[in-house]
């Protein structure tokens, strides 16, 4: 008990600090998340919005695919992204492999698809709301997407905080891709791991502050973004 | 701008999703004026409307306009008996169909203004639209579709959730359209709306187009069959 009191103490002291280490740590966790996060945006709203307008044949495939890539354990992504980009991958010659670069990458492939869904399921609403309509006025289909994209740009920010939850919180595949190299590929996530393991319990929990503060304040974005949207229908 | 008439319907059928079908229907619409469609709900009327305006897919004949189809497209707006606002200012959505024609920012938003105006949505212009009473939305949705200036315009049932005071605004607006050349085609259940406005009257029921004339004769007194007790205010069907 007096350890996780102790603990308690230190960390907040580094906290109220501004510790370096915890800083640079930090600041890479949210580097690395917010570019997979605008990346995996760039593919899956469009995506989402093309599996709402366009009627295709593997269309009902497409999104059963896409739901259960939301299961994809990231670990297992991780490990693909590994073999792709090892010495021997294909794509071995990028030489991307233990930098953050590499953990973008792995991050995009687990955030792509739960943003994609979410996404989706909006996408889909409006659409059946404004299909009639945007096809009387013979609206071309690019002009389709973007009036969707943009009348549900509340609920694509509600897609990103899930995709930035879930990014920012991940271990598995940035520790396999990334290698928690200090000051080079080490995030909030791996230097828990690590530091709890070393027995360095103070700094581990200032880190887990840190990293619960954001998953919340993400979560509580969404609730509240949630609730102004049921009010406002914007 | 009438290059859009005459429409030409031979045969054109539509099959419904719930079973049943509309038509065959042989008509045709040219000149200027109001046709007004009439008959009970169900009859068919809607599915009309969508039909001519080329929303549908027809699963025998055919339904032709006197310009290429593209360029027909371009010349046509509808107004659905449900009003579809989008989820934007009021002005945004009266800009919204010009803005897809390529017409300048400027220039959309100075038309959105004059249509607003046209039909008492001047001090809505920055509240979102997904607020409007029933009867405003309405009101928008026919703004919109009159701004961009079409040679043709569908409506189905524009006054069916509208009170007293704003079906007289709007039936004002569309004898205007309708005087400024842009032919109108719309259903109601209202009979004596139809005496109003039609130059032309049209009479559904279960499917077929039973009768298409002038509005003389349509509303001639004397008429039998299922149009004259329709006319007499009996229900048909």
């Amino acid at each position: 008990m007096g350890d996780l009191i102790d603990g308690f103490r230190q960390a907040f002291w580094l906290l109220a600090t501004l510790d370096a280490d915890l800083i640079d740590v930090t600041l890479r966790s949210l580097r690395v998340t917010l570019t997979a996060l605008a990346i995996a945006g760039c593919i899956a709203f469009p995506l989402a919005a093309l599996l709402a307008v366009r009627r295709f044949r593997f269309r009902r495939a497409a999104i059963a695919v896409l739901n259960a890539l939301m299961g994809l354990p990231p670990v297992v992504a991780g490990l693909i992204v590994y073999m792709l980009f090892s010495r021997s991958g294909p794509l071995g010659a990028l030489g991307i492999l233990f930098t953050p670069t590499a953990m973008i990458v792995a991050q995009v492939v687990i955030v792509t698809p739960l943003m994609a869904s979410v996404a989706h399921q909006s996408l889909r609403d409006l659409w059946a709301e404004y299909r009639d309509l945007l096809i009387s006025m013979n609206a071309t289909p690019r002009q389709r997407i973007a009036t969707l994209l943009w009348d549900s740009r509340r609920a694509l920010i509600t897609a990103s905080l899930a995709g930035f939850g879930r990014g920012i919180g991940e271990v598995g595949a940035i520790m396999i891709v990334g290698g928690n190299i200090d000051h080079v590929t080490r995030v909030l996530t791996t230097a828990i791991a690590l530091e709890t393991g070393r027995g360095n319990l103070s700094l581990a929990l200032a880190l887990g502050f840190v990293l619960i503060a954001l998953a919340v304040a993400s979560s509580l974005a969404v609730h509240w973004l949630g609730r102004t949207e049921t009010e406002e229908r914007w | 701008m009438s290059a859009l008439l005459p429409l030409r319907a031979r045969g054109a059928a539509v099959r419904l999703r719930g079973g049943g079908s509309v038509g065959p229907v042989d008509l045709e619409i040219a000149g200027t004026g109001v046709t007004v469609i009439v008959g009970p709900n169900g009859s068919g009327k809607t599915t009309l409307l969508k039909m001519l305006h080329g929303i549908l897919r027809l699963s025998e004949g055919e339904i032709r306009w006197a310009c290429p189809r593209r360029e027909a497209e371009r010349l046509q707006a509808f107004v659905f008996q449900t009003p579809v606002v989008l989820r934007r200012s009021v002005a945004e959505n009266l800009q919204y169909p010009l803005r897809l024609r390529g017409v300048s920012r400027r220039e959309a938003a100075g038309r959105a203004a004059q249509w607003a105006a046209r039909l008492g949505l001047e001090a809505a212009m920055a509240r979102p639209a997904h607020g409007l009473s029933g009867g405003e939305r309405q009101k928008l949705a026919i703004a919109r579709a009159l701004a961009t200036g079409p040679a043709a315009l569908f409506l189905d049932e524009p006054c069916a959730a509208l009170d007293g005071a704003a079906t007289r605004v709007v039936e004002s607006v569309l004898g205007e359209a309708a005087q400024a050349g842009t032919r109108i085609v719309m259903s109601t259940h209202e009979i004596a709306q139809a005496r109003r406005l039609a130059t032309e009257a049209g009479f559904m029921l279960h499917g077929q187009l039973l009768e298409i004339s002038p509005a003389e004769t349509f509303f001639a007194p004397g008429r039998g069959g299922p149009l004259g007790a329709f006319l007499a205010g009996e229900i048909v069907g």
